[in-house]
């Protein structure tokens, strides 16, 4: 990815949404209003993951993501509130902590970040990793690869399907 | 790299003031989403900018994305749940399990 003016639109248009749409996201008081931001956010970050050249991820993000997860929050939200009510307005201690561990935690990172990165690395050139690269990395036996953790995710579905029809059943 | 360190920081925080503040439990779980996904962004641009000839960054981002999906399916299967019997997903109501 060359730094051409076109690529800077890009990651300050997704910059900009991921920051606004977060904000907004943790601190609009309709509960379905968030849960679309959320979906914004989700998407710029599969926008990010296109832009560092990582296609796979992104699809995969889309698709999981912003089809998957946001449609069962959906769900849930229309299942279990009445569309809308405002949620009750925040006391203003829980704020206060909330607000003093969100900016103390981006204080501390921030500083740390910014006093480490300084000096501005380079994009190093990377060839998009095809998806012949991406099958035998993710079956493989060998070394940096990944058959184990891929079972194990495989076990974990399985064991989340049986954990959901059970938990969701009617008695 | 900076450049997209620092929206994914501000997206952590947001997540972390979201789960500190809300008591909606599904508001929560929005906000755990949030982290989540910062995190995945983390993990790829370290390994886009500091081995862009490994997977790793990516292979850790697909599975944390699998896992999130099944831990987002379970925990509203039990919110529903607790909504059935406590006809409320308030964190404050929910105190059943105390003892």
């Amino acid at each position: 990815m060359e730094s051409s003016i076109a690529s800077i639109l890009c990651y300050i248009a997704i910059a900009v949404t991921i920051v606004v749409c977060s904000v907004l996201a943790v601190t609009s008081r309709k509960i379905l209003r968030a849960a679309t931001y959320l979906l914004f956010t989700l998407f710029a970050a599969a926008a990010m993951y296109f832009q560092l050249d990582y296609e796979f991820l992104g699809a995969v993000q889309i698709a999981v993501y912003a089809g998957g997860i946001v449609v069962l929050f959906v769900f849930a939200i229309l299942l279990t509130s009445h569309p809308g009510d405002n949620t009750a307005r925040l006391e203003s201690k829980k704020r206060i902590v909330g607000l003093i561990a969100a900016i103390a935690m981006l204080g501390v990172t921030g500083w740390a970040l910014v006093s480490r990165c300084v000096e501005a690395v380079a994009l190093p050139a990377m060839e998009n990793p095809d998806m012949h690269t991406i099958g035998t990395t993710l079956m493989g036996t060998g070394h940096g690869e990944y058959l184990l953790p891929f079972e194990a995710v495989s076990v974990l579905l399985l064991a989340c399907i049986i954990g959901g029809v059970v938990v969701a059943r009617k008695r | 790299m900076l450049y997209y360190l620092i929206p994914s920081l501000i997206m952590f925080c947001c997540g972390v003031y979201g789960f500190i503040t809300r008591r909606n439990m599904i508001a929560m779980l929005i906000s755990l989403e949030l982290m989540l996904n910062a995190v995945d962004i983390n993990f790829v641009v370290f390994n886009r900018y500091l081995h862009p000839e490994a997977m790793e960054g990516m292979m850790f981002t697909l599975f944390a994305i699998a896992i999130a999906a099944a831990e987002t399916a379970l925990a509203i299967a039990i919110i529903i749940n607790l909504f059935r019997v406590a006809k409320d997903i308030d964190v404050k109501d929910i105190t059943k399990l105390k003892f």
